[in-house]
């Protein structure tokens, strides 16, 4: 049976949670497949041929198939492979989870980003911890009291949240920034906690330790880049 | 069969309301056109999308969807029994189809928007520049999602042509503008002939704006910010 199944190989830079958006949907469905880690310093040729528009991961590679762009691997991979399903069945359901993983990659996206890595002095800063705590505000009320966005199990939307699970303590530690608490974001605090413990979720997460050293690495540059992208 | 009642919150100069509007035509549906006032927003518009208050919006039964591409996708999901699918059968033709749309609305878009927004020659030159390479890459795509036939969706309009078509009336009313159409015969015959074709299909004709009457919004919009620019 295994020789008739055609391979799957993820191209993927190590402690992307785009990266791990597809390895948790590959492991979420049971799909077997290989992790090719790339550099993002020395993209290799590999990559480059199979992503030549925007030259990022995640790649899926599917026997001769190439599929990029996390949330548009996430719902291949969700419609190609048996296994839970990570979108709901209902129409509206899957619009609302399109809708809300859209948010958290544009709409959501920046605020939340700034608000980390502007000076503390910077009169910007404030109104950016504002916005993204009001943002933080609308996703905990999507939760619903439910404990995943999806439901009893993890779904298409907690993946797409991922980065806000784990990489968001991360985050807040090297830049001094806390955004979120128990008190004013209980529900979002409970699913963070469930989702990075989930079993399956867990066996992709990138070590801790690992993030935090590359993080701190990297914070003046993600300073200057937040100074420099100001007025964009 | 899903039916009931659908309400289309959305302005008629908007491509991304267009999209929407080419998405019920081509799959028979009818719904209420509510034009927007999007200097004086309705309650209605803002309690259905309180996240970006923002047009269009469909209203299907009370339940509002919002995000133009999100829109399509839901009806056509929801309408699955009513007219032609506008998304592919095959998951990974349904990958490319999404890919592509997504890369319409980061890249396509964003740069076209800004010929004719730039705030300085050199601005309006860049986006010229990013804008043909943009269509460059999808020409290809085109040659790659049609093999050969004359949609996106191949023998008839698909997702792809849905969501490049709310940009055709910008298309024939930038060209009367500023002369340039970012679509001309030379550079991306392909997608040339396709603006004639997907324009000749009644389903569109129903639906596309009028093109002086375009223009004319454009000029109207230009002195306004021009007397604005020199009030200050």
């Amino acid at each position: 049976m295994a020789t008739d199944v055609p391979a799957v190989k993820l191209i993927g830079w190590y402690g992307s949670p785009y990266v791990h958006r597809a390895e948790v949907a590959l492991r979420l469905k049971g799909v077997p497949y290989e992790f090719i880690r790339d550099d993002p310093i020395n993209k290799s040729e590999l990559l480059l041929q199979h992503n030549p528009i925007h030259k990022k991961v995640p790649v899926l590679l599917h026997g001769d198939r190439t599929i990029c762009e996390s949330l548009v691997i996430l719902e291949y991979v969700d419609e190609t492979f048996d296994g839970p399903p990570l979108l709901p069945v209902d129409p509206y359901e899957r619009a609302m989870a399109r809708f809300w993983a859209h948010f958290i990659d544009q709409k959501f996206a920046r605020p939340f980003w700034m608000s980390f890595w502007m000076c503390e002095d910077d009169e910007h800063k404030e109104a950016f911890v504002k916005e993204a705590k009001g943002n933080l505000a609308i996703l905990e009320e999507q939760l619903k009291g439910r404990r995943f966005f999806g439901g009893d199990a993890v779904g298409f939307l907690d993946v797409a949240a991922c980065g806000l699970a784990h990489w968001l303590g991360v985050i807040e530690e090297v830049s001094g920034v806390t955004l979120v608490n128990g008190d004013e974001f209980p529900a979002f605090c409970k699913w963070a906690k469930a989702y990075v413990n989930d079993d399956t979720v867990k066996q992709s997460l990138p070590d801790r330790d690992e993030l935090l050293a590359f993080f701190s690495g990297n914070k003046e540059i993600y300073m200057a880049l937040a100074r420099a992208t100001l007025h964009k | 069969m899903a039916g009931g009642e659908l309400k289309l919150l959305g302005a008629w100069p908007s491509p991304f309301a267009l999209r929407v509007k080419l998405a019920l035509s081509f799959k028979g549906l009818s719904y209420e056109d509510i034009e927007e006032d999007l200097r004086n927003k309705s309650d209605l518009l803002v309690s259905s999308n309180p996240v970006h208050k923002k047009i269009p919006v469909l209203i299907h039964n009370g339940k509002p969807i919002c995000e133009s591409q999100i829109i399509v996708q839901y009806i056509d999901e929801a309408f699955v029994g009513t007219g032609p699918s506008l998304l592919p059968g095959d998951p990974y033709e349904r990958a490319i189809a999404r890919f592509w749309a997504a890369y319409v609305d980061d890249k396509l878009v964003a740069s076209w928007m800004q010929t004719f927004r730039g705030k300085t020659d050199e601005e309006k030159a860049e986006g010229v520049k990013q804008t043909l390479a943009a269509v460059e890459h999808l020409e290809a795509a085109f040659k790659e999602c049609s093999k050969g036939k004359p949609f996106f969706g191949g023998d008839n309009v698909g997702y792809l042509d849905v969501t490049l078509g709310g940009l055709v009336g910008w298309v024939h009313a930038g060209e009367k503008l500023y002369g340039f159409n970012p679509f001309d015969a030379t550079r991306s015959p392909l997608l040339n002939a396709w603006v004639e074709r997907f324009g000749e299909l009644d389903a569109a004709k129903a639906v596309l704006p009028d093109t002086d009457r375009l223009v004319d919004f454009a000029k109207m919009r230009q002195a306004e910010a021009a007397a604005a620019a020199s009030n200050n």
